[in-house]
């Protein structure tokens, strides 16, 4: 009746996973009880889990990412302070333990915090910089969402029911076939992740055909911000690149749970191949991640610097070549597998070419700042601190491209200090400041100064305590995912890495306080024009938050940072433009069918990991009956009256005129 | 605001630790001439980046604190976003780098590939690893012999490795002598090395191959030829032998095994390994639920 599903199931031996997963159960409990207490169920339902608004998504998926961030660092506090007791010893966590926590850290950080929180991003950002009412296919965005949010609940239910895998974050055969990991964990890991790629391969193809055939009148390719450019590379990376990791994990899903021998030792399998196929989907992958994040430095390098970004075509150039390259590169990732050295020569070339994308771009960063007007507010700290951070990690990457130097560096401490430079100063970096660049546009209010200053230090100083450590163990030999160790000249840097986990923990509680003083503060952080920062993309020209239908009248981009454009044109005149005619506009309706949809998934994953077959079958039809209840809907979209529109843009209107007088009173 | 060149103190003490990373155990202090050369590469290679990544990093910092909009005497430009000199020197800059790295990339793959033999000249020393749970097996062909988590050999001789696993992946690597390569079931990869002096060496498995990974570790012996000859005739005095059975049973599942040795080896175990002839060792067959879970 419950497949493999029984009491055995609980770690009632293990306190830890125990104690989290009470937390975790208690804090979700407590949200929902507090939710439906205070009344707030309606509104949470009608507003958010049904709401196929972008932006009220990427909220979700912003907010989705940092849950999942602070749970994959504890397992990162987790892992830190047990390498820093089990010198000669065994520490507190004990080995079937500490290899669930590093591969769960790994899995969780890539694929339930980096990922949703760019996407997020992506989808607070992209139709308001485009200029455009909504993404091309709203209701299959929230599908997208309540997908991921699946994969992160199953990851979640690991620590609970059963366990979660012990083969690292990318499950390498044979040791994640069935016989030589016969527990559910790697069953956990293959639904999670591979209903979380489903949503994000819908994504993918919603923004790819958002970004190619919606955009404001007047913005042709080369008129489109930065952050769109990388959103699209990264979009058509996605469209690439995810069926490729569906193909191969659904290859080991066949091997664990048919008695395929795709990947097995015995019997033809070849692991070599699942290397070579799960990093052709794996490198381009870093770059989905990392390119939205060049975008974020793009838009905020020049707000900052009051002038536009320097050398735009190069930096589209850059972008599209990086995009390409990142496909021909997956092999540097084994390059000590034994491939003749022309192989490996060749794809170490490849790999170091990629650098001359990013370089490109680090130079035009920097001619931005070069002849501005700097203000350092947070999102520029933030990056400042990946310009540096981040040319330290590129140029460790193009070490370990030099293949006789990644026969010495390969799976050591100092690939895992590379990797975390490059994602922790590129991807983390670029999310907080578009987090912090964004926020008030999401919410009307900006981010308290001083604590995200406090958390931008702290984070940074944490960041190069814990991981510039850990690349001199690399050069001493310390390879990683060590449950303990007894080599002497190890055990200092590991402290001191130790030591830099503790920094960074004060940069995360002064970032959560950050956003309890900022909510409490919020009328007087209160942005009322929708323009905080003097910023130059047409985001900025609407109200912060903007209105179910972005712009009351579709913006007409004449050039390059359009919003600039119009801003000068006002400041010149000392008048805005004259009041538009009104239309009424046509917005999608809501639509439960993605949590739904999502709900189904959940039941229909959780069944196959546990083999309860017949609750598979309720999953799928569920989720089946979903999608044809949607399809032959025919409710119409909702209408939002000519005077409603008016009445809104007219508020906006206002509060910019006000701020145009103050500012010509003042010069 | 003013911004501390915090990432510059990082870099010194980055460079700190380098020095005295140079006088340990780790691959910055190499025992070989395949460790050397590696070395080598890695430090031109280091340097030549550096001397890009140092003076943008200043250019950054400096242009971040000149252009600071509270200083009067920097010029603004609001409208400055093209210069097609600047774009050129900007393609220039990595791009000359990359074809000076691409140059070493191509001849230090072709010098430093595991596969080829260090000195056609000289006769190496051949030795089996397999990589069983969790500890190593090394086989000494020509000796007969074989040992488990240790390994002996003459200093200044090259030593050609044929490695192979009994179940799942691992990686050989002797970070003093250089050069790691992955072991896998069912086939055989190739690694030549040389220890230049007598000594010691850490050796480990430096890819993660389940519960007790962290206990495949294993010293490497560099002695005299002559010190080298004593220990084989020493070994091959007494001690239990390496049969098909007894390799059944060691292959099974065990953690931080001590040292052992066995005067005489099945001389076509190895062979049988890599074809399979002995099937892959079962693993550990542990998981949640346990216990009433077991592979298929």
């Amino acid at each position: 009746m419950l497949g493999k599903l029984s009491w055995n199931a609980i770690p009632f031996d293990q306190p830890i996973p125990l104690i989290a997963a009470a937390i975790v159960g208690l804090a979700l409990v407590g949200v929902l009880v507090w939710i439906v207490a205070a009344g707030h169920l309606p509104y949470v339902w009608r507003e958010w889990v049904t709401s196929v608004d972008h932006k009220r998504i990427g909220v979700m998926y912003c907010l989705l990412a940092l849950v999942m961030l602070f749970r994959g660092g504890i397992d990162a506090v987790m892992m830190r302070s047990q390498q820093a007791l089990a010198f000669h010893a065994e520490g507190y966590l004990p080995p079937e333990h500490y290899n669930q926590v590093f591969s769960a850290h790994g899995t969780i950080m890539i694929f339930f915090a980096a990922m949703p929180f760019v996407i997020g991003l992506m989808n607070i950002v992209v139709p308001l910089q485009l200029g455009i009412r909504d993404v091309a296919f709203p209701t299959l965005n929230s599908v997208s969402f309540w997908l991921t949010a699946t994969g992160a609940a199953l990851v979640n239910i690991s620590l609970v029911l059963g366990e979660f895998a012990r083969t690292g974050w990318l499950p390498f055969p044979p040791l994640s076939g069935i016989q030589y990991s016969p527990g559910v964990g790697v069953d956990y890991y293959l639904w999670a992740v591979q209903i979380s790629g489903v949503g994000t391969l819908l994504t993918g193809i919603n923004f790819t055909t958002t970004i190619l055939k919606m955009r404001a009148p007047g913005m042709n390719y080369l008129r489109m911000p930065v952050f769109c450019w990388t959103a699209l590379a990264t979009n058509l990376l996605i469209v690439a690149a995810f069926p490729v990791l569906t193909a191969t994990l659904a290859m080991l899903t066949l091997d664990r749970y048919l008695g395929f021998h795709f990947f097995t030792n015995e019997a033809g399998g070849n692991v070599m191949m699942f290397m070579n196929l799960i990093w052709a989907w794996g490198h381009p992958e870093v770059y989905i991640l990392v390119l939205p994040a060049f975008g974020v430095f793009s838009s905020v390098i020049p707000a900052f610097s009051c002038k536009p970004l320097f050398g735009y075509r190069s930096m589209v150039i850059a972008t599209m070549f990086i995009c390409i390259v990142s496909f021909m590169v997956w092999l540097h990732h084994f390059f000590t597998m034994g491939a003749g050295p022309s192989v490996n020569a060749a794809f170490g070339i490849a790999t170091s070419i990629i650098a001359v994308g990013t370089g490109v771009k680090i130079y035009n960063w920097l001619f931005t700042l070069y002849g501005g007007r700097l203000r350092f507010d947070v999102p520029m700290l933030w990056s400042l601190g990946f310009i540096i951070t981040f040319m330290i990690g590129g140029m460790t990457g193009v070490l370990l491209a030099v293949p006789p130097v990644d026969f010495l560096l390969h799976n050591s401490m100092f690939l895992v200090a590379h990797f975390h430079n490059v994602i922790i100063g590129g991807v983390l970096f670029g999310a907080f400041a578009g987090l912090t660049f964004w926020f008030p546009k999401a919410f009307g209010f900006r981010l308290h100064e001083g604590w995200g200053k406090a958390a931008f230090w702290f984070t940074l100083a944490g960041f190069y305590v814990t991981f510039m450590p850990l690349y001199v163990a690399g050069l001493e030999g310390m390879t990683r995912r060590l449950q303990h160790y007894d080599v002497a000249a190890w055990r200092p840097w590991v402290l001191i890495a130790g030591l830099g986990m503790a920094v960074t923990v004060v940069g995360g509680i002064c970032f959560v306080v950050q956003f309890v003083v900022s909510i409490r503060r919020r009328e007087q952080l209160r942005d009322t024009t929708g323009d905080p920062w003097d910023g130059r993309t047409l985001e900025w020209s609407t109200s912060s938050p903007p209105p179910a239908f972005n712009f009351a009248v579709l913006p007409k981009v004449e050039g390059e940072d359009a919003y600039w454009i119009m801003k000068q044109r006002a400041r010149d005149s000392g008048q805005l433009r004259a009041e538009p005619r009104y239309h009424e506009i046509e917005m999608p309706r809501n639509s439960p069918t993605g949590f739904v949809c999502a709900f189904f998934a959940t039941v229909m994953g959780f069944a196959l990991i546990w083999h309860i077959w017949w609750m598979v079958i309720l999953g799928i039809l569920g989720a089946w009956a979903t999608f044809v209840v949607f399809a032959w809907r025919d409710v119409p979209e909702y209408v939002i009256p000519a005077e409603e529109v008016a009445r809104i843009d007219r508020a906006n209107r206002s509060h910019r005129r006000e701020a145009l007088a103050a500012e010509g009173a003042a010069t | 605001m003013r911004y501390p060149p915090r990432s510059v103190i990082c870099l010194l003490a980055l460079g700190a630790g380098l020095l005295l990373a140079g006088c340990g155990n780790g691959v910055l202090n190499p025992q070989g001439p395949v460790g050397a050369a590696e070395r080598t590469i890695l430090l031109n290679s280091l340097a030549i980046m550096l001397a890009i990544v140092i003076p943008t990093t200043i250019a950054t910092l400096a242009f971040a604190w000149w252009f600071r909009a509270s200083n009067p005497r920097a010029q603004y430009r609001p409208d400055w976003s093209y210069s097609g000199r600047v774009e050129l020197v900007v393609w220039s800059i990595p791009t000359l780098v990359i074809l000076f790295l691409g140059g070493i990339i191509w001849i230090g793959s072709h010098q430093l590939d595991p596969a080829t033999p260090l000195d056609p000249q000289r006769k190496p020393l051949e030795v089996q690893a397999v990589s069983l749970d969790w500890k190593w097996l090394f086989i000494y062909p020509e000796q007969g012999i074989a040992t488990v988590n240790q390994l002996t050999v003459p200093a200044g001789q090259p030593v050609h490795f044929t490695l192979t696993s009994a179940s799942v992946m691992n990686a050989f690597f002797l970070p003093q002598l250089g050069s790691m390569i992955y072991t896998m079931n069912g086939m055989a990869t190739q690694l030549h090395l040389q220890a230049d002096r007598e000594g010691a060496f850490n050796g480990l498995s430096a890819h993660f191959s389940g519960d007790g990974f962290p206990g495949m570790r294993f010293t490497m012996n560099a002695v005299t030829p002559d010190v080298f000859q004593a220990w084989v005739t020493a070994t091959k005095r007494d001690g239990p032998t390496l049969d098909r059975a007894g390799y059944e049973a060691l292959a099974q599942p065990s953690m931080n095994v001590k040292p052992a040795a066995y005067r005489s080896v099945d001389p076509k175990l190895f062979h049988a390994i890599v074809t399979q002839e002995v099937p892959p060792s079962p693993g550990p067959q542990t998981g949640k639920p346990s216990p009433d879970v077991k592979p298929k």
